[in-house]
Order: structure tokens, then C-alpha cells, then sequence
């Protein structure tokens, strides 16, 4: 694909009193007023010139992610029942297993998805809100890369939760095996999903918001 | 802020500022994405219906569809991972496509459905939730951690998920957004 690049205005949409509406994309020009309670006239979604409350929300879901993320990799996932042999399985004791194994691709697949993903996503949201709060004007271009591939890959961490369930719906043959779901999987499954909803309610635009503008 | 120049067909408009795609536009993107969606619907229907995985153990048949698996978590009394389980597999993708269609039909033959912008919401977050791709690698894994265990048999909704996987993917990267609202704003006029 060719790239088009547009013209650029020397200010930002906020600072020349419009705001892009988040569910359509139209730019509206905003009454004097402010943005508050004004909604877009194309869809009819409530107009906001950044996301409200983005920091404190995005604070409050990464909190509550590493709060979840401890007993999420303490707990056994599953519990594999064999000829009245009980084994516990962690998220890293799968890791593991499939490396004793021989299956290293998979293995590298697992570790990315379960154990670097969640702590990578924490770290750099962490870092992406403390940089903001401190009006930081360091590399924008590069944080805000930062932050799309932490809003793309956190899909990923699903994985386990996936392999849980089908082990668990595969493996039940009574006496002979038997696998069940352990109570780190239902932790495991709130980091994933609040590490993904932190990383939706934050707005990538507030990293530019004290930058200025570049004079092109 | 951007004023974007008509972006031609296949190609897109970047932010200046932080490089993100302002506006990517496909040929022929209505048309490719309903027929993709119409497929992908079809895909969607086989894999759940079919078992996709069979597990042979000293005689012993199990057999899985991905509404038993979830039902067995649920009785296990894991229903928080159940619930997860059967809103990124079963009802993100379902209401993706269910959406997908329902916006883009009437369009194609110059209608607006009723509620477009609801409609167009509710697709936003079901395509952030539909996770079948993960669940590939997830199938990938579970095959692999059996394997020394007992003997494994591909179902046949195993292949309609690798075909919905690919199909989904295609009907997503061909949609333009912006050619809804245009659509929606020229027959409104």
C-alpha cells in the first residue's frame, strides 16, 4: 500500500476547539462551552477532546491487574488426576513442561504469551501513565509505539485459558484421568482481562498533549 | 489536526505526528467484506456445531465441542473462566458477524439499518473480544501437552476454525469504517 501523507495544521484538533469523536472519527468543531455534553451530529456519541478520567482509570485497572497478577502464577491452573495421581500445573511449570519436552517452539510461544505479556503490559502501562502525569516530553513518537503494541499483543495472554479448557473438556475419563481447571486460571483470566481493559481506557493522545506541536 | 487529501483506493493516509493510519481504504471494501463475513458466518456455524477434538485413551473415546468445554468449566465451578471463554470464542465472534452483516447488507443495496450507530458500537468491542486466533494456538498447545498421553484426532470443526480464522481475519482488514459513514451521511442527505 502507498502512503498518503496529509497536510498538517501547526495545532492540535484540541488546541483549535474540535475533538475527533471516538466512535465515527468525525472531527466537530466544539462550542465555546467546551466539549461537555455535546454530542457528535453524525452518530450521536457523546463528544469527549480526550477519554475521561483516563488516568485514574487506567491507574485503577493496572492496580487491580497486579493485584490478580501474583496468586495468578502461585495457584495451579489445572490439576491433572492420572491412576490416582494428582499433579498441579502452574502457568511456569507449563512452561517448563513443554520445554522438557523437546517442544522449545512452543514453549518461547507460551512463555511470550503467559509470562512476559502481563508483566511487559504492567511495566509499560506504568510507565506510559507516571511519564504523563509528569508532563514528560521525551521520545512521544516512540511511546506511543510503545503503547499500540501493548494494546495489540495483550490478546495473546489468553492462550492458557484457552488450553485449560480444552484439557479440561478432552482429559475426563473418570478413575483412568482426569483434568480440572485450578483457581489460578480464574486470576490468570482477570489479568487478562483487566490489563486489556487498562490499556483501552487510556488515551495515547495525552502523551502529545505536552509536546507542543512540531512546526512542519 | 489532519485535513486529509481523497486517499485512493488501496492505499492509506498516515498522522504526521505519531504515524498511526488515519485512513486506510481497500478496493471494493463493501462488497469484499460482506462476502467474507457471509463465508466467515458459514465457517462459524460448522465449528460449532462439530466436535473438534477427539482424545483416545486405552479404548476410551472423549470427544469435544467447544459448548462442551465450556459447560464442563462451568460445572467445575470455574463459571468466571467459562464466562470468558464463551464471550471471546462464541459471542464476540458471533455478534462481529451477525453486525458486520447486518450493517453492510442493507447498505450495499443503498438502506440504512435501523440503529446504525448502536450497531457500529456494539461491533467496536466485539472485535477487541473475538479471540479466535488465540484460540489456535491454544488448540496447538493442548494437542502437543496430550500428545504422550493418549492418541489425538482432528475433528472436522478444527478445520472450519482454521478456515474461520483466516476467513474472519480477511473480512476484518477489508472493512473501511469510513465508507459506512460516508454511505450513511450521503443517503441521509
Amino acid at each position: 500500500m502507498s502512503a498518503v501523507i496529509s497536510s498538517v495544521q501547526s495545532r492540535s484538533a484540541a488546541a483549535a476547539a474540535c475533538a475527533t469523536c471516538h466512535d465515527c472519527g468525525k472531527l466537530c468543531r466544539l462550542p465555546r462551552r467546551g466539549a461537555h455534553g455535546v454530542t457528535c451530529p453524525r452518530c450521536g456519541a457523546e463528544l469527549h477532546v480526550r477519554k475521561p478520567n483516563s488516568i485514574q482509570r487506567t491507574w485503577a485497572l493496572v492496580i487491580a491487574a497486579a493485584l490478580c497478577y501474583a496468586p495468578a502464577n502461585l495457584f495451579p491452573v489445572m490439576t491433572v488426576t492420572s491412576l490416582g495421581r494428582a499433579q498441579s500445573d502452574t502457568i511456569f511449570s507449563g512452561v517448563v513442561f513443554l520445554l522438557t519436552h523437546g517442544m522449545w517452539p512452543l514453549a518461547v510461544v507460551v512463555f511470550t504469551a503467559s509470562i512476559f505479556v502481563p508483566i511487559a503490559k504492567l511495566m509499560s502501562l506504568a510507565f506510559l501513565l507516571t511519564s504523563v502525569q509528569r508532563g514528560s516530553a521525551w521520545r512521544p513518537a516512540e511511546r506511543t509505539t510503545m503503547y499500540r503494541v501493548t494494546e495489540a499483543i495483550g490478546r495473546w495472554s489468553m492462550v492458557d485459558i484457552y488450553v485449560v479448557t480444552i484439557l479440561v473438556a478432552l482429559v475426563r475419563l473418570g478413575n483412568l484421568a482426569t483434568i480440572e481447571a485450578g483457581a489460578g486460571a480464574v486470576f490468570f483470566g482477570s489479568v487478562v482481562v483487566l490489563t486489556m481493559l487498562a490499556a483501552e481506557s487510556f488515551d495515547p493522545r495525552l502523551i502529545w498533549d505536552h509536546c507542543g506541536v512540531k512546526r512542519t | 489536526m489532519h485535513e486529509l487529501p481523497e486517499v485512493p483506493e488501496g492505499s492509506a493516509a498516515m498522522c504526521r505526528r505519531c504515524r498511526s493510519v488515519l485512513r486506510k481504504r481497500p478496493r471494493n471494501s463493501l462488497e469484499h467484506t460482506l462476502a467474507l463475513a457471509f463465508a466467515a458466518a458459514i465457517l462459524f456455524a460448522v465449528s460449532n456445531s462439530f466436535p473438534f477434538l477427539s482424545f483416545e485413551m486405552r479404548g476410551r473415546v472423549t470427544e469435544t465441542t467447544l459448548m462442551t468445554g465450556i459447560v464442563d468449566l462451568y460445572r467445575e465451578g470455574k463459571g468466571e473462566v467459562a464466562a470468558l471463554v464463551l464471550l471471546t470464542i462464541v459471542l464476540a465472534p458471533a455478534f462481529q458477524l451477525g453486525l458486520l452483516l447486518y450493517i453492510l447488507l442493507p447498505l450495499r443495496f443503498g438502506r440504512v439499518p435501523w440503529s446504525l450507530p448502536h450497531a457500529f458500537r456494539v461491533l467496536r468491542h466485539a472485535q477487541t473480544w473475538s479471540m479466535i486466533e488465540v484460540f489456535m494456538i491454544g488448540i496447538l498447545v493442548a494437542i502437543t501437552k496430550l500428545m504422550d498421553m493418549a492418541h489425538i484426532v482432528a475433528g472436522l470443526s478444527l478445520w472450519s476454525f482454521v478456515l474461520l480464522m483466516l476467513v474472519l481475519s480477511a473480512a476484518i482488514a477489508t472493512f473501511d469504517p469510513e465508507e459506512v459513514w460516508e454511505r450513511l451521511e450521503v443517503l441521509q442527505r
